[in-house]
């Protein structure tokens, strides 16, 4: 008999290996919320798949009379271009910034405390400070979002910057290579698909901020929905919502990750062969 | 005054803090030969390469590059190919030995268009085949053998024709097989394209077979002080050249005794 560590499972495997938790856990939601319906069908915190069904259609396919659009999309909508355009922002200056503090000791020695201790701020303490500043439009959602992710995205990418084996750095000036040279050349390339898994690790925390902007403030957009139908405990609704959250966040992990191998093959060297 | 000699090392000292590395390192390397570098682990071999490279600066003393004082930070004039992570990763064996070239010729963009392009592309595509791996342009450098590897970064520093070419045990992680025909590879590279080498090794049967010329370093003096106030310097110099007096049989044997004692 084989030890337990050594046994691996196959493709096929592993597909229903992964699957049975998914089942196993809608199966049971299933049995207990219809056991719940059966017993009273005006219970409103584990409404059935049908019942979510029913909602999710009501919420993505009518037009809300009183505002003329549709609202799931129209929330989804909004919250994608708050989160793209703050993740734009996030990802464009830690790249910048990234590379810069990772191969400049000059910048390093002035700027890596500051980004040090702006990254250990706990960012929604800082959202008073956006809607006092910024007051409650798309400015203060969007910079929530950026101050949430993007320092410790540049930490992260300053960090492997810096970790760069030191004989390419000087490999690449043997060859004649300016400091701008090695910057595009040398260190622009290597971090790219670290930068794209830096992003893709930032979705998550990405998600909180928004939706936590918008629970606060906002008139439309994903989570200012799911917290205006919490007051009348529409379960029905926010679970189809959350479903709908998850999987944009599964999609888009999905295509950074594709992105990164088409890129990038030489880091990838396990998917390449 | 005759020319001045290609590397010149005059009283060269290397300190940090109270601890000294190296002391009273005086030398002088004619165009055109093959040093090899020998020396017990801490005896400040790499860090003798790592002056010549220019990335670090001696606490005391003069390094000149063909008469000129060193520049004190590397560039194409001293090539140098590591033990490991000589090539980059993310470009193919090409684009790699383009490199320089592409460094050379676009300050801006850091890579040559149209013909300038063919033509660097030509020049490197001539170089690989020389050092074997015409079969190999379009690989990446995680497709390649160690042996591979070390040949493209052979390639890819020779292209920029450096005055000097360092090498710092070059060969240290290959096969006994694949180690054989490097140095076939580097004696031949060496003699066509008249090269000045230095090379690091702490194989003594290597540094002795490839080099025209072998110093060891170590320290001089006795441990009564756990070693801290005394740096290390050249303690052997022998010439390896047609007509230079045969080497000591006796030395040579307590220089391998201080190198692998071991094996000894």
């Amino acid at each position: 008999m084989k030890r337990l560590l050594n046994i691996r499972p196959g493709a096929g495997g592993r597909f229903v290996l992964g699957a049975a938790p998914v089942l196993v856990a809608l199966a049971a939601y299933a049995i207990a919320s219809q056991a719940q319906h059966d017993a009273n069908p005006a219970e409103k915190i584990l409404p059935t798949f049908q019942a979510m069904a029913r909602q999710a259609g009501v919420m993505a396919l009518q037009v809300d009379p009183q505002t003329g659009t549709i609202p799931l999309w129209q929330d989804t909508a909004a919250s994608l271009m708050r989160l793209g355009t703050g993740l734009a922002i996030a990802t464009a200056s830690s790249l910048l910034l990234g590379l810069a503090l990772g191969l400049l000791p000059i910048l390093r020695g002035t700027f890596g405390p500051f980004v040090a201790a702006v990254s250990v701020v706990p960012p929604i303490a800082i959202l008073p400070i956006l809607f006092i500043t910024f007051g409650l439009g798309e400015t203060a959602k969007v910079l929530l979002i950026v101050l949430g992710v993007a320092p410790v995205m540049i930490r992260d990418l300053a960090g492997f910057t810096a970790a760069l084996p030191s004989e390419q750095i000087i490999k690449a000036q043997t060859l004649g290579a300016s400091t701008w040279q090695v910057a595009l050349r040398v260190a622009l390339p290597q971090v790219m698909p670290r930068l794209i898994e830096s992003l893709r690790l930032s979705l998550g925390p990405a998600f909180v901020f928004l939706i936590s902007a918008e629970a606060i403030a906002s008139d439309v957009g994903l989570g200012y929905r799911v917290f205006l139908v919490r007051r009348y405990l529409a379960m029905d609704i926010i679970l189809p919502y959350v479903a709908w959250i998850a999987l944009l966040a599964v999609l888009f992990d999905l295509v950074l990750s594709q992105i990164s191998r088409r890129a990038y093959p030489w880091a990838h060297p396990a998917a390449g062969r | 005054m005759t020319a001045p000699s290609l590397l010149y090392f005059r009283d060269v000292a290397v300190q940090y803090g109270d601890r000294i590395v190296l002391e009273q390192v005086s030398l002088a390397v004619e165009q055109g030969a093959f040093v090899s570098v020998v020396g017990p682990s801490g005896a400040g071999k790499s860090t003798f390469l790592r002056l010549i490279l220019g990335q670090e600066a001696p606490s005391r003393g003069v390094i000149h590059l063909e008469g000129e004082p060193l520049a004190a930070e590397p560039d194409r004039h001293r090539g140098v190919v590591f033990q490991r992570y000589s090539v980059f990763p993310h470009l193919s064996a090409l684009d790699n030995v383009v490199f320089g070239l592409d460094c050379a010729g676009a300050p801006l963009t850091g890579r040559l268009r149209g013909p300038r392009r063919a033509a660097a592309a030509e020049e490197a595509t001539a170089l690989l085949a020389r050092v074997g791996l015409s079969h190999a342009l379009d690989l990446y450098p995680a497709q390649l053998s160690g042996g591979m590897q070390q040949r493209l970064a052979i390639a890819q520093a020779l292209i920029m024709k450096p005055r000097i070419l360092l090498l710092d045990e070059p060969f240290g992680a290959l096969d006994p097989g694949v180690r054989k025909d490097m140095h076939g590879l580097i004696t031949e590279l060496w003699r066509e394209h008249g090269l000045t080498i230095v090379m690091v090794t702490h194989d003594l049967k290597e540094a002795f077979t490839l080099g025209t010329r072998v110093l060891a370093f170590d320290k001089p003096r006795h441990f009564d002080d756990g070693g801290r106030a005394y740096g290390s310097t050249i303690v052997y110099d022998f010439p390896l050249d047609k007509g230079a007096p045969p080497v000591d049989p006796a030395t040579l044997a307590t220089l391998k005794d201080r190198l692998d004692p071991d094996q000894a």
